[in-house]
């Protein structure tokens, strides 16, 4: 067993994992954060995608040691803290951005990095940026109207 | 006073939840002192168990048990069963071999359990199942359904791997009409088989109560009711009073999540064992190999047409892979959902199908998304564009030309379809995708080195699948119906309990949609409950897009009965005759004066009944009602697909897609887009990207997302999309469900559009770009 530490939603967390521990994992069984979702076991669909010092990595595909000291960012930090949700997020809402639910931490997780750097994206940019993420349930239409509309706004309120 | 609902685009209520990470899925499920289950899954896809060796895996690092299937067979489990019985063509009911939970003496597809490792964390439980040693003698296997009936057996019950040969229709009528033809196009093609994949995996966490000696299953299912059913009646034994299964959160189901699977039983017998809950959370790579398939048809299909293009008769001889059991429905996929729909949207007046359906040493195949619908629509659109093309008649112009325009129209596959509108669609497709500017489009796409075609898809659909004395007549062992409870609470706010299960249709919004607007109510007034036995009466659960057109009508019978006792209520508040009493958005009035009483009102009197007729009247205001529909609904609709294919290297874009649907009422227009959204792309990524493969062996060669590829985001366009209305005629809300049309459509507009660019009769799906150039390499 090894000890890992980091902080994770402004909160500094730390415990004994075996050192095969993933990130999802000790995010999800050790944090009991289970908003972070696993879709698959090849890195391809997403799902765990959180963000680790301010860039959307997919946690299945790292182990919690790698992660020591780093900031980890997971859907449940993205709301204020009284609930009022993050543009992106009420952008999803707002667009009909989602229907199961299952992908969609992972989605806004990596909308919130690319938008960060794409304040005003085309749709094309926007479909580009989901490659490693995937959806069974919107067929996409409505992710990429979510994502276009919350770039803006995220934009809008930096002013 | 609230605006009207129905109709309305209502933000949905079960959002924040899931925007926030606040879902609760099966797998954020954490009971105390729970256990986790890793199966050993067969590598090989046919072969005897010569021995199961456990001794090595139950000494491992926190094992706890280790399970065969001999230990389930000493402890009187018992196999899965099938929910339809098919008669064949002779008479005889289908083979129907046993479906243990874990392997029996033999392995019959790659991914078959073998034995369960309970350990106390999920990664010791795999470490030791890589210890269960197992000697198999493997057998020759097929996967391929053509080459089924003169492989190896499979089963002893099934010596041909035959399940059944079943058929449809009037065989000397269609073949009278074909001898006169003036044309007959023919076609031979396989529907691909695919695999669902709702992206969260299936997972399953059981546990059990010494104190009251009953048993909970957690488990990511479309229908709990039916879950529980299936398992305690048919397999464990179990009155269903002892029996609980909540269905939380569920990540996408897509039929995949409808049947009852080995891994449910399993976990939820061996809590018993070790009194101590049991947790199993499917990888990605057991999801390929042990969740139901879908398609996997192979088909020679025939059109009879006059001089002018009116269609005589159809003849469909299609072998129907089952995989190695019967999973749940798979039986009545190929059959009562497919060939009934044969007739598509038009009059053609003698059809005949014949289905074989075998057992292959493959996973076992049931309904996907459409299920049956969409191989029957692939076979009658793809040969009506054929057609069109042979005869040199327009595609859309041959479709009008044997439209269905009056109504009620009783097809010659045994559907009576109560009401449609085929014109309105078509037209306003092509006007929505403008056909008429596509010759100047290609033109310009050539320019830039690319083909272009167009291709359409003039679909319908069979849903809300009942009524149930029909069903039953054809082979079904449950009923068809569906359950709803409204319970009024004494502030006058209210719960709604639903058989139907929600796994992303947004039931909870578009239900408290329904049940706001009867009653005049707030949308923050209405809480919609599902997927728990123990709250919901019953249910059968959510398929064949039957959630708002069977499962809304009984919310909506259970509505009326509330507010039929409300008038009684109101009658003695208002000291009113109770047939004065009319109700409107939310107010008891007496007809014609100004007196009324608010629904919050009534609700309080019927809970604090001071003032209540107490001599002629229960308190409490609580109603449920169970709706068995009089007939299936008709939704039908118009897709025209453009695509665009590279003539140097076969790449093939879906540039354009439009839609058209005709859904009957619609009561959340978002929520229906959506769901048209998520079909479309599921029919196109059967069309262009999905494929799920089995080598000679049985070997799953597509068992990843990187081998076998849904679609991503840049594989599809954005949408084109528009509704036609014509009511369904035989349910309140008028409503005919939206959930599977995509799917169902989509694959042969693409196709039609693709063959059409190529300007070639036929190629296979799906239109990867390596088919399509070696098919114009061919074709040159």
């Amino acid at each position: 067993m090894v000890k890992v530490s980091m902080k994770v939603n402004g909160k500094p967390v730390s415990a004994e994992v075996e050192p095969r521990t993933l990130l999802v994992t000790f995010i999800r069984e050790n944090l009991r954060l289970t908003g972070t979702h696993v879709g698959c076991d090849t890195a391809q669909c997403g799902a765990c995608t959180v963000q680790m010092n301010g860039r959307a990595i997919k946690s299945c595909s790292i182990v919690a040691m790698q992660a020591e000291g780093a900031d980890i960012l997971t859907i449940e930090g993205v709301a204020k803290a009284d609930g009022t949700l993050h543009p992106m997020q009420a952008a999803f809402k707002e667009n009909h951005g989602l229907q199961c639910g299952f992908c969609t931490p992972g989605m806004v997780m990596n909308a919130l990095d690319f938008a960060k750097r794409h304040p005003n994206p085309t749709e094309q940019e926007v479909r580009e940026s989901l490659e490693g993420n995937l959806c069974r349930c919107t067929g996409y239409h409505n992710i990429v109207k979510s994502i276009v509309a919350g770039a803006k706004a995220m934009a809008g309120a930096k002013g | 006073m609230n605006a009207p609902l129905i109709g309305a685009r209502v933000a949905r209520k079960e959002d924040y939840r899931f925007l926030t990470g606040s879902g609760q899925y099966t797998d954020d499920v954490a009971l105390p002192h729970q256990t986790h289950a890793a199966f050993v899954r067969s590598p090989h896809a046919h072969a005897v168990l010569k021995s199961v060796k456990t001794d090595k895996a139950r000494k491992a690092p926190g094992v706890l048990a280790v399970y065969t299937g001999a230990d389930l067979a000493a402890a009187k489990v018992g196999g899965l069963p099938c929910g339809w019985l098919i008669t064949d063509v002779k008479g005889q009911p289908m083979k129907e071999p046993p479906y243990p939970p874990l392997a029996q003496g033999k392995v019959r597809h790659v991914g078959e359990r073998v034995a369960v490792v309970i350990a106390e964390t999920a990664a010791l439980a795999k470490d030791a199942a890589e210890l269960v040693e197992v000697d198999y003698e493997v057998l020759s296997a097929v996967a391929d359904p053509k080459k089924a009936q003169s492989a190896k057996p499979l089963h002893e019950v099934a010596p041909d791997n035959t399940c059944y040969v079943w058929a449809l229709g009037d065989k000397a009528a269609v073949d009278a009409a074909f001898a006169k033809a003036a044309h007959v196009t023919k076609l031979d093609f396989v529907n691909n088989r695919l695999i669902p994949n709702a992206i969260e995996p299936r997972a399953a966490n059981g546990t059990y109560s010494r104190a009251d000696d009953s048993y909970t299953l957690y488990v990511s299912s479309q229908n709990p009711h039916v879950e529980r059913l299936l398992m305690t009646a048919f397999v464990l034994g179990l009155p269903e009073s002892k029996v609980r299964v909540v269905a939380p959160d569920v990540g996408g189901g897509f039929g995949s999540k409808i049947y009852l699977y080995p891994e449910d039983v399993v976990v939820t017998w061996a809590s018993r064992q070790l009194g101590r809950p049991v947790k199993w959370t499917a990888e990605r790579s057991e999801s390929f190999v042990s969740d139901a398939h879908g398609r996997d048809h192979a088909t020679i299909a025939e059109l009879a047409l006059d001089k002018d293009g009116k269609f005589l008769a159809m003849r469909v001889r299609t072998t129907a892979n089952l995989g190695a059991y019967l999973s749940t429905f798979a039986s009545c996929i190929p059959t009562i959902l497919y060939a009934t729909l044969l007739a598509g949207q038009y009059t053609t007046p003698a059809i005949y199908c014949e289905v074989t359906a075998v057992f292959t040493n493959t996973v076992p195949v049931d309904a996907y998304r459409g299920a049956g619908r969409p191989e029957a629509t692939y076979v009658v659109e793809r040969l009506v564009e054929t057609a069109a093309r042979e005869m040199k008649i327009d595609p859309a112009e041959i479709r009008r030309r044997n439209f269905i325009r009056s109504f009620p129209h009783q097809t010659p596959v045994a559907l009576q379809y109560d009401t449609g509108n085929y014109d309105a669609t078509l037209d306003a497709a092509m006007k929505l995708a403008d056909v008429k500017g596509f010759a100047k489009r290609k033109e310009e796409s050539l320019r830039r080195g690319k083909l272009r075609g167009l291709g359409y898809c003039c679909y319908i659909e069979a849903c809300g699948i009942a009524p149930s004395n029909v069903a039953g007549a054809l082979g079904a062992r449950a009923g068809l119906f569906e359950a709803g409870e409204i319970r009024v609470h004494p502030t006058g706010t209210v719960t709604v309990f639903t058989g139907s299960h929600a796994h992303g249709q947004g039931h909870e919004t578009t239900f408290a949609q329904v049940v706001a607007d009867r009653l005049g109510l707030g949308m923050e007034q209405v809480e919609i409950v599902h997927g728990d036995t123990a709250k919901v009466l019953f249910g059968m659960g959510t398929y064949g897009s039957r959630s708002l057109a069977v499962g809304g009508t009984a919310i909506v019978k259970a509505l009326d009965k509330i507010i039929a006792k409300g008038k009684k209520i109101a009658a003695h508040l208002l000291e009113a005759s109770e047939g004065d009493i009319e109700y409107n958005r939310g107010e008891f009035k007496v007809a014609g004066t100004d007196k009324k009483k608010t629904f919050g009102e009534v609700a309080f009197a019927a809970y604090v009944p001071h003032n209540y007729p107490l001599d002629k009247l229960e308190p409490g205001l609580n109603e449920n009602a169970f709706y068995d529909p009089t007939n299936f609904t008709f939704p039908a609709g118009s897709y025209v697909c453009e695509v665009e294919v590279d003539r140097e290297t076969g790449a093939t874009q879906v540039v354009a897609f439009t839609a058209v649907d005709d859904f009957g009422k619609i009561i959340n227009p978002m929520i229906v887009e959506g769901q048209v959204h998520g079909g479309l792309t599921q029919g196109i990524g059967q069309a262009l990207t999905e494929y799920c493969v089995y080598d000679s062996t049985g070997q799953l060669l597509s068992g990843t997302f990187a081998d076998y590829s849904i679609p991503r985001a840049n594989d599809v366009p954005q949408y084109q999309i528009d509704t036609r209305e014509t009511p369904c005629t035989h349910n309140p809300l008028g409503v005919k469900g939206c959930g599977e049309a995509g799917a169902i459509g989509a694959p042969a507009a693409v196709m039609n559009a693709i063959t059409d660019a190529l300007g070639v009769k036929d190629m296979p799906m799906p239109a990867t770009a390596q088919t399509v150039w070696r098919t114009m390499q061919k074709a040159v």
